[in-house]
């Protein structure tokens, strides 16, 4: 099963080192991590996706996260009211005869281009990794020459609401 | 000028103090005894500061730093102070590496020092340059490298609390050698907040009730008590609660001695070659109290067969292992010496399970731990057994890694904690003779013993040179099976007696390699000589290296064969 997890820590040199380290010396699947400066100076915040086989594998995650001395708060947000949020950049193949056929295709996505080039152009899109899993599919016809994307980055949102699950369908 | 040291001040002159004179006085203000070091390019200024600063600790120069590693662990396995390592860079501290994850492994407290190159040249593949922080980040509780003076001495403060706190384990201080040499006035501040780093000491009584409610209702309770107890001083609560409640009691191999071996309600310990006893209650209980053990695969055998009927509930100090390996009903996060206070202050009803302690009995009696007894030669078991009577069972005993180690587990009874030092989750050949001497140092005024096989002696044999030259007494008893025994015995049992590269043929004269240092050195090899020998050895004032000729073909019984539950012991009875 997929979790999002994140993680506030004090930022000591080597720190993300130490907790990717753990998580792949102990067959934790990460599927993306991003990390960045928090509101507090001094603490960064982690957000991890991870596929994990059971509860218990899960339960032992965050412990193990908690158990690292530079980890000040762990916390699975997956079952909570979440917004969840990845950019990407995609370098796609064009000529000046389908550009405006690629423009349509990103419009309802929200995305943008930000590059242009004779044979290519480079589009820019936010949201969650499903919304950009499917721009991607639909892109890939023209060639797709570069991708990057940043990995989840993710916050419970202000109000939790009594059912989330179905809110976060949309998420995953 | 020489400044005349009052206690605790060092005899250096503050407009000349250097980053390592500093670091000097920090090991001084951890109330450091004794430091384990080896000198190299990067820590020329610390020994050089610790040359001029007549510092009221003992440096023990150890021939290899494995040497220093092994002696720090044996040191905080018996004092349960943190071990103190130095080494130099890249080399000295990558040869550090297998006894810093021998003391992860084994929670043991131990505060290492490598030099580093200058800052000014970290990461250019510079002379003796090792990433000592990268490679040692999976094998530590922590690490820093140093990269400002100003913070080196609440570094050093810092280390020895997270090595020494908690779940101790290792903790690297990494200390480029412009630092140490940078001269200095400053004062320090040395104060220190880790807000990610809180253990929780004081269990939640709400946890101790639940437990205490299934103890009152459980008709197979059974207590497993690992080194937990013995890193929380808990042996005296963990016999009152036992005798209190009437449980029989297992160890773990890292255990031995947090409960009397020859205690009643002693089962002996459980796992691979654990008492046929101890892992039938494992397999038979209905409560289990796993008391500070990790339940790590030597002990519990196949997990489908692990106390297949028993409600479990684990005391740990680290929530991390509770539920990793083992399904748990009642975690209880907190010191073992808490967490039994607090037990014994509930005062759970008190059922009677004499017929469960009556089963066990005729078990003990029944299935006791054997072996065949050779007439002239001598049996490496009953050698562990006289080792014990000689010793009135009140040797400090420390253990190589291989079927000798087993023995001494199986054989040596120990009555009381912090006695038993012995690599257990790495399981490291050439721990035992340098561990003895850290205990040795540790508890100058205890016979301290290493049983050693024939093969690990010779992976740290160098630090005969210690023993001589600090007069050190350790006994070091070679079980000499000419072989790497435990390996012989495992392709003895599964792979037909193919025997590759296991037999020493060509050991050295253990007799003679013991004088060539300036030890003494007896051989025997007639068990009618044993006990006279012993007495002998262990009446000598100084060290005794002692080649004992075992029978070569002799084996560990019982075992849980690999893949096996620990109710299929083989080799129960003769
Ligand atoms: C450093 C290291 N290398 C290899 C092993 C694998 N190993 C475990 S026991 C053993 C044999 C040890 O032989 P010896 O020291 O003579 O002890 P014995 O089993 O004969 O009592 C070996 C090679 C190990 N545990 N540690
Ligand atoms: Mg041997």
């Amino acid at each position: 099963m997929k979790r999002i997890i994140t993680a506030t820590v004090q930022n000591r040199s080597g720190v993300l080192n130490r907790v990717t380290g753990m998580m792949v010396k102990r067959q934790f699947n990460i599927e993306s991590i991003s990390v960045g400066p928090s509101e507090t100076e001094g603490i960064s915040k982690m957000t991890f996706v991870v596929e994990v086989s059971d509860d218990q594998k899960l339960e032992q995650l965050t412990k193990q996260l908690n158990k690292q001395i530079d980890v000040l708060k762990v916390t699975d947000i997956t079952d909570k009211a979440i917004v969840a949020r990845e950019l990407a950049l995609i370098k796609v193949g064009s000529s000046s005869q389908n550009r405006a056929e690629i423009q349509g295709v990103i419009t309802p996505f929200r995305a943008s281009v930000i590059d242009v080039s004779k044979d290519s152009l480079i589009i820019q899109v936010t949201g969650n990794p499903e919304k950009i899993d499917a721009l991607i599919d639909l892109l890939r016809p023209y060639g797709i020459k570069e991708l990057t994307r940043t990995g989840v980055t993710a916050f419970q949102r202000g109000r939790q609401p009594e059912n989330v699950q179905e809110m976060n369908a949309l998420i995953f | 000028m020489k400044v005349e040291a009052k206690p605790k001040e060092l005899a250096v002159e503050k407009k000349t103090t250097t980053g390592a004179d500093v670091f000097i006085r920090s090991l001084v203000d951890a109330d450091v005894d004794t430091v384990f070091g080896y000198p190299g390019g990067a820590v020329l200024p610390i020994y050089d500061a610790l040359y001029r600063a007549n510092a009221p600790f003992q440096h023990i120069l150890c021939r290899h730093e494995q040497g220093l590693i092994h002696a720090a662990e044996g040191y905080a396995r018996v004092t349960g102070k943190p071990g103190v390592v130095i080494a130099t860079s890249g080399p000295g501290a990558t040869n550090l590496i297998t006894g810093i994850t021998d003391a992860m492994m084994d929670s043991l407290p131990v505060v290492i020092f490598t030099g580093q190159v200058g800052t000014g040249v970290i990461g250019t593949d510079a002379f003796q340059e090792a990433d000592i922080i990268g490679i040692t980040t999976p094998i530590t509780k922590y690490n820093y490298q140093v990269t400002d003076l100003k913070q080196l001495p609440r570094i050093v403060k810092e280390a020895f609390h997270i090595a020494s706190t908690g779940r101790p384990g290792p903790v690297v201080v990494d200390i480029p050698k412009n630092i140490s040499q940078e001269i200095t006035v400053d004062e320090f501040d040395t104060a220190f907040h880790l807000p990610g780093y809180q253990p929780t000491v004081k269990p939640n009584p709400l946890q101790i009730r639940k437990l205490a409610d299934a103890l009152s209702r459980s008709e197979r309770p059974l207590l497993l008590a690992g080194a937990g107890v013995l890193f929380a001083d808990a042996a005296k609560e963990l016999k009152v609660f036992a005798e209190k409640y009437q449980l029989p009691v297992t160890t773990t191999l890292l255990g031995l001695g947090s409960f009397p071996g020859t205690n009643e309600l002693s089962l002996g310990m459980a796992g691979m070659h654990g008492t046929y006893t101890a892992n039938m209650a494992i397999y038979e209980c209905d409560l289990l109290i796993n008391i500070g053990a990790r339940f790590d695969d030597r002990l519990t055998g196949a997990i489908k067969h692990f106390a297949p009927n028993a409600k479990v509930a684990h005391i740990d100090i680290d929530p991390a292992e509770i539920g990793k390996n083992i399904k748990t009903k009642i975690p209880v996060v907190g010191d073992a010496k808490e967490a039994l206070k607090q037990l014994l202050d509930v005062n759970a009803k008190i059922t009677n399970h004499d017929e469960w302690l009556q089963s066990l009995n005729s078990k003990k009696e029944d299935y006791p731990l054997w072996y065949d007894r050779s007439e002239e030669l001598i049996s490496p078991q009953w050698l562990i057994e006289q080792v014990y009577e000689v010793s009135n069972g009140e040797a400090i005993v420390t253990t190589d890694v291989g079927q000798h180690q087993m023995w001494a587990a199986q054989f040596y009874k120990f009555d009381s904690p912090d006695k038993w030092v012995t690599s257990g989750g790495l399981g490291t050949m050439g721990f035992g003779f340098p561990a003895a001497i850290g205990a040795q140092l540790g508890r100058p005024d205890e016979l301290v013993v290493s049983i050693v096989g024939d093969g690990g002696f010779q992976m740290t044999l160098q630090e005969l040179s210690v023993i001589k030259e600090r007069n050190l007494p350790v006994k070091v008893i070679i079980i000499n099976n000419e072989a790497l025994g435990m390996v012989r015995q495992w392709q003895e049992k599964f792979y037909e007696e193919r025997y590759s590269e296991s037999l020493l043929t060509e050991n050295p004269d253990f007799i003679k390699l013991a004088e060539s240092y300036g030890v003494k050195g007896v051989r025997v090899d007639k068990e009618e000589n044993v006990p006279r020998v012993l007495e002998d050895v262990f009446s000598y004032d100084g060290p005794v290296v002692v080649d004992c000729r075992v029978v070569k073909r002799e084996c560990v019984f019982p075992m849980v064969a690999p893949g096996a539950g620990n109710h299929e012991m083989i080799g129960v009875t003769k």
